[in-house]
């Protein structure tokens, strides 16, 4: 907290900063008023727009099911298969340009003026970027991708060790083992981190330095100049509003019949539409309480509870699992991938395409369309720090942290299909029958304490899907005033309520599947969005005090 | 009786403040106390300054013309929050003891079917305020 009054003097400055001069005034084109005892703060026309536009898409996806989920069906493939080599290009450039910053002059530059100091510690910092960017993914994909890429998808066409009659082929172990690890480790580590670490710093510069309103389109005033507080930045904000929604909205969805799967796994409970509902209710109503304590009350206590429970269910399958094999899986797959770094990334001339467009294209899809979302949270509480301190705590800190975790949960999943596939139980789910939202729970029965496990499994979750309900109304509240953090509170408890009601109602009348296809489609516009931002953010950093 | 009177202050609606500001006013003046004016706000730029330090030299500004214009000492504060909308309630608590004071004079509004799910601004301070404070209604 600080101070100030005006005799004192306040704590001046927070440094030099390049503020832009414009006659936008924040807030100048906002709806205020009443609707009944509630007050509102909208922005006009984004906030209409996307909550009329997601209300229509919902009841396209409901009364005409069967045609959505062909045409999406069909245009994520397509998407994926003939615009693979733009999304791997994309990657490796905002890889490149993070590496790039890290090292340049531009590196020095102070996110909120050069004497800016952080607002929160390292713990809690990275506790929220992580939780917000991908925690849930760890707990879903941690068991799956290892194995699968170990025995099924064969990146690169390294061939698989398991034989059509189940029998394992040693000559194959060792390099299917290291590459089921490195291909994993590609999806999860430099590329995706640099994905958000680019929206991230696009925003916090824009809103932090250059005094602009912590929306999405402010990151494009080099390139439109003052048009973006018309019609092209309606656009860009109602389209972050629009994936950001829907992503949380699918995601879910399917967290919760990922979650009943769990529960029944566990417990017994019956899978149902009406378990799934109520998991959703549970779910929203806990995000509900976690907005109504705000950010540093709510999500970033979650985030911090919830990353110290996964450290010790991290150590736990560390420890009890296989330890040695771990310690040389996490050293191989790091050099594997370090050495297929490029082959991996490679756009062109690749056989693998089902590694290729099944995963990485669709991942890199996935990541840029989720970026508006996780790079404006990450962008809101990284004030004070540096840019090259940013980009390496954004992208090298969580890439080993990701290598670390597949290490230990694919390295004891795949030890455990190895050494004695018929009583694998991760074998039976991922590679015999493909039932995803149970790979975890299998590699943990295969330890002692499973029940004690897997119940801290599903209680990951569920606060995982906290966090991120929490941290996604917070985002999508902001863009919806206009760049506005101090909006009337109910508009936040309106889009995370709207979120779990959006959920449910495709829950129960199908088209979760076709939304989510959608989202994934909103990737290809965005990752030409990215790649003006990369060239923005030089500009803007250039004239910046270092 | 008293010597510090915090008035918490919105800078975006001051045209709703009239009653709590003549109030406050009218108790300085009988009480020869100082009127510390106080207002929350996050770091992002807003409506009301590029950053915090523009809101305080705002806030600074309204103080000075308050003093002027009733003739009472006055200083101001602003309080910087990662989330105001939501802390709002918690900063002007922790500010009535930084900044000492016995008496705090708000405006708030006329009660409504909202209060029973939100409790107003006014409402939570008087409720777990350490010294008296004054809800100034209309």
């Amino acid at each position: 907290m600080a101070d100030t009054d005006d005799t004192q003097g306040i704590p001046l400055p927070e440094g030099a900063a390049d503020i832009i001069d414009t006659d936008y005034t924040i807030g100048q084109d906002n709806l205020e008023g009443n609707l009944g005892p509630f007050g509102f703060d909208v922005h006009n026309p984004v906030f209409l727009i996307s909550a009329l536009t997601i209300v229509a898409f919902v009841f396209y996806a409901l009364a005409l099911p069967e045609q959505a989920t062909a045409f999406f069906g069909w245009l994520r493939p397509w998407l994926t298969s003939t615009f693979d080599w733009f999304f791997l290009g994309a990657a490796n450039i905002f890889v490149l340009f993070c590496l790039f910053l890290i090292v340049s002059p531009l590196g020095s530059v102070r996110l909120g003026g050069k004497e800016a100091t952080p607002d929160y510690t390292y713990v809690g910092w990275f506790s929220m970027l992580f939780a917000a960017g991908m925690g849930i993914g760890l707990m879903f994909f941690g068991v799956l991708e290892p194995v699968y890429h170990m025995a099924i998808s064969q990146p690169l066409g390294v061939p698989s060790p398991i034989a059509e009659d189940g029998s394992i082929i040693a000559a194959n172990v060792e390099a299917a083992k290291r590459m089921g690890l490195a291909a994993t480790i590609y999806h999860w580590a430099l590329h995706p981190w640099a994905i958000y670490a680019v929206v991230a710093l696009a925003l916090a510069l824009f809103s932090f330095n250059k005094g602009l309103p912590l929306t999405i389109r402010s990151a494009f005033y080099p390139i439109f100049g003052e048009r973006i507080w018309g019609w092209s930045g309606h656009v860009i904000d109602i389209l972050a509003v629009f994936a950001t929604l829907f992503g949380l909205a699918t995601s879910l969805g399917f967290g919760a019949q990922q979650a009943n799967a769990g529960l029944t796994y566990v417990f017994g409970v019956p899978t149902s539409t009406t378990v799934q509902i109520v998991l959703i209710t549970v779910i929203t109503g806990i995000a509900l309480v976690s907005v109504l304590r705000g950010l540093d009350g709510g999500v970033k206590v979650l985030s911090e509870i919830n990353m110290g429970i996964a450290a010790l269910l991290l150590l736990f399958v560390l420890f009890v699992g296989p330890t040695m094999t771990i310690f040389s899986d996490f050293i191989a797959g790091l050099g594997t991938y370090v050495a297929e770094l490029i082959p991996l990334s490679n756009p062109f001339g690749r056989a693998d395409t089902d590694y290729m467009h099944g995963w990485t294209a669709f991942y890199w899809a996935w990541w840029i369309s989720w970026s508006p979302f996780v790079g404006m949270f990450i962008a809101r509480v990284s004030r004070g720090r540096s840019v090259r301190e940013f980009i390496i705590c954004v992208l090298i800190i969580p890439s080993i942290v990701c290598v670390l975790w597949m290490a230990v949960f694919g390295g004891t999943a795949i030890d455990q299909v190895l050494s004695d596939p018929a009583a694998s139980a991760v074998k039976a789910e991922v590679i015999d029958s493909y039932n995803p939202p149970l790979s975890l729970f299998a590699m943990l029965e295969g330890l002692p304490l499973a029940s004690i496990t897997s119940v801290i499994g599903v209680v990951l979750v569920i606060v995982f899907f906290v966090t991120s309900s929490d941290s996604g109304s917070l985002v999508i509240d902001t863009i919806t005033a206009g760049g506005k953090v101090d909006a009337p509170v109910p508009q936040r408890v309106f889009w995370c309520t709207f979120e779990g009601a959006v959920a449910i109602v495709l829950l129960v009348g199908g088209g979760l599947s076709a939304l989510q296809a959608m989202v994934i489609s909103t990737g290809l516009p965005f990752t030409a969005v990215l790649l003006l931002m990369c060239w923005a953010i030089f500009q803007g950093l250039r004239s910046e005090a270092r | 009786m008293f010597t510090k009177i915090m008035v918490p202050i919105d800078l975006r609606h001051l045209e709703r403040l009239g009653n709590a500001l003549g109030v406050a006013a009218d108790l300085a003046g009988h009480y020869k106390a100082e009127v510390v004016y106080v207002a929350v706000s996050g770091r992002e730029p807003s409506d009301l300054g590029h950053s915090a330090e523009e809101v305080a030299a705002r806030l600074a500004a309204f103080g000075k013309d308050q003093a002027a214009r009733h003739g009472h000492a006055a200083t101001t504060h602003l309080f910087v929050s990662h989330d105001p909308a939501v802390d709002l309630d918690k900063q002007l608590l922790a500010a009535e003891g930084d900044i000492g004071a016995d008496l705090v004079v708000m405006q708030s509004h006329v009660p409504n079917v909202a209060d029973y799910i939100w409790a107003s601004h006014g409402g939570t301070l008087a409720q777990h305020s350490r010294v008296s404070v004054m809800l100034v209604r209309g």
